[in-house]
């Protein structure tokens, strides 16, 4: 379980004290599927950082399995099982695919390292060797980031906007394989972090974060209302464009 | 004169050898040639005036390797060679040069490797030159290697150079000059730490049509180490050339990456891309959030940059 209790960040502005974050409790429990959403600047990819000590909360504690990790390091949360995958991942020169998935999991095989590749839509024969510089598009970028994290199969998963810059081909994809690793995996926690209207209504519980506080928490068929008029296309009927893929 | 295990460990370290090769190969040591071997095809012998080495290629080989590694043991060693090496036409070939000094001592060693090159018409040369330098003595560690190449028609060069470890001071210079439909590529590596100073200066004339040519080089400075990186590519006819210098600057250190292009031909298409900077931030954190220690990812990062 994660538990996140009063956390409070803020960052220095032009020499203003702002707060970003401002008294963030929450709860994470294992087998549950939670969608974090919430207007941009409001807080959800800084919530995510802290919560994999990327950036340090100015007050409050975050607790992992009964540990108080407020204090540890990224390295240490990462070994007590705390996997992110990047909203912008970065790009490296000289470090190929096949690096970054064998630091990701060291034991990692063969059959696995292709398997985890065909998952997110890339051919292992294309893609083991590539480096992971600019040649790389945006897609594939955050593709292969979403690959580092699902091989990791850890005990917490955050996905930061899995479906931002990918294209429709393959969000659904991506979303069913993120929805079919932590759906019934009573052991895992998962977050994404999305505005997407086909995830946040199969995620188990839905946050809304606004301007630094959890504005709503609940179920989906509670919070949905809320904010559906922000998230859903208010154009369709006019537009009548089909919607090609629904998760039902 | 025997190698030791010591001579082993340097020769390992430039030239991947664990033992005395099979073909044709020159492995010196403190000044004089220790082992001497030619094979059917390929021909190592002494200039009959300076007393360097003349290698000569037989045109038409294919796939044979030629092991030419020097190493410096003796403290305050100054060494200087002039070697020359002919790729017959057509021939297909690798030629592993690289120096390696084991210097314990108060006093410099030092090694000034002068390589004539001439790759002949339609041939095809890999050549792979590694330095490294071992040994706790306050002596430096001293190379200045100096190359001329000289690329035929169609003929093609690929020329590795790296340098990563333990020598304290290095000047190269490398002299290009390409024919028509000529090709060459060099691709250089260096790592200087502690109060290492590397300078290299690469000047390639393109002189036959449509011949190409690229430099590309990868370099890391730690601690106080300074770097002076120039290259100029000329283009006197319809040719491609390409120089890229990236280099990550972390500590103290000093680089300075000067790239030039100088085109003679309205035909000419020359490009260069020049990069100095630190570890971006976001990818330490990104490896430091799959498990790595902060040390470890810088590690990963230098050595797939340099890789």
């Amino acid at each position: 379980m994660l538990e996140i209790k009063n956390i409070t960040m803020a960052v220095d502005d032009h020499g203003e004290n702002k707060e970003i974050l401002k008294g963030i409790n929450i709860k994470f429990e294992p087998g549950k599927l939670y969608g974090i959403t919430g207007p941009n600047g409001g807080g959800k990819t800084s919530l995510a950082k802290v919560i994999m000590g990327i950036y340090k909360p100015t007050e409050g504690h975050i607790y992992f399995d009964g540990e108080d990790i407020t204090d540890l390091s990224i390295t240490e949360r990462a070994r007590r099982g705390i996997a992110y995958a990047f909203q912008q991942p970065p790009r490296f020169k000289g470090l190929t695919v096949q690096d970054l998935l064998k630091i990701a999991k060291p034991d990692i095989d063969n059959n696995l390292l292709r398997k985890t590749l065909r998952d997110v839509g890339l051919c292992p024969e294309d893609y083991l060797e590539r480096d992971l510089d600019a040649s790389l598009s945006g897609g594939e970028i955050k593709r292969i980031e979403i690959a580092q994290v699902l091989v990791r199969n850890a005990k917490l998963s955050i996905f930061d906007e899995p479906e931002a810059g990918v294209d429709l081909w393959t969000i659904q994809k991506l979303i069913h394989i993120i929805m079919s690793n932590y759906k019934n995996n009573d052991k895992a926690i998962a977050i994404i972090i999305t505005h997407n209207e086909n995830v946040l209504p199969v995620c188990d519980e839905i946050i809304l974060i606004k301007d630094g506080v959890v504005a709503a928490e609940g179920r989906p068929d509670e919070i949905w209302p809320l904010i559906c008029d922000d998230i859903e296309c208010k154009k369709r009927q006019e537009c009548r464009g089909e919607m090609i893929y629904e998760i039902k | 004169m025997k190698l030791n295990n010591l001579d082993f460990d340097v020769l390992n370290a430039v030239a991947n050898l664990k033992n005395i090769p099979s073909g044709a190969v020159n492995i010196r040591k403190d000044g004089e040639a220790v082992v001497r071997s030619s094979s059917s095809n390929i021909k190592i012998s002494s200039h009959p005036e300076h007393g360097g080495l003349v290698v000569e290629i037989k045109p038409g080989t294919k796939n044979e390797t030629v092991h030419v590694p020097v190493i410096l043991t003796k403290p305050g060693m100054r060494d200087k060679v002039y070697n020359t090496f002919i790729v017959g036409e057509d021939a297909e070939v690798t030629i592993i040069a690289g120096c390696g000094i084991h210097n314990t001592s108060h006093s410099d060693s030092r090694h000034d490797g002068i390589h004539e090159i001439i790759v002949k018409k339609g041939a095809r040369l890999k050549y792979a030159e590694k330095h490294y330098g071992q040994g706790e003595g306050k002596g430096k560690r001293i190379l200045n290697p100096s190359t001329i190449i000289r690329i035929e028609e169609g003929a093609s060069a690929e020329l590795e150079m790296v340098q990563i470890k333990g020598v304290d001071d290095t000047f190269r210079s490398t002299v290009a000059y390409i024919g028509e439909k000529g090709s060459l590529k060099i691709i250089e590596r260096l790592l200087t730490h502690g109060k290492q100073r590397a300078e290299s200066d690469i000047n390639i004339y393109i002189e036959g049509k449509d011949g190409n040519a690229q430099i590309l080089s990868r370099s890391v400075a730690k601690d106080s180490s300074e770097q002076v990186f120039k290259a100029s590519l000329t283009g006197k006819t319809s040719c491609f050339g390409h120089v890229e210098c990236d280099a990550i600057i972390m500590d103290n250190a000093k680089i300075k990456s000067i790239p030039a292009l100088i085109a003679e031909d309205s035909d000419a298409v020359m490009t260069h891309e020049a990069a100095i900077g630190k570890i971006a931030g976001e990818q330490l954190i990104k490896l430091m959030s799959l498990g790595l220690t902060e040390e470890e990812a810088v590690e990963t990062i230098l050595n797939g940059f340099l890789r």
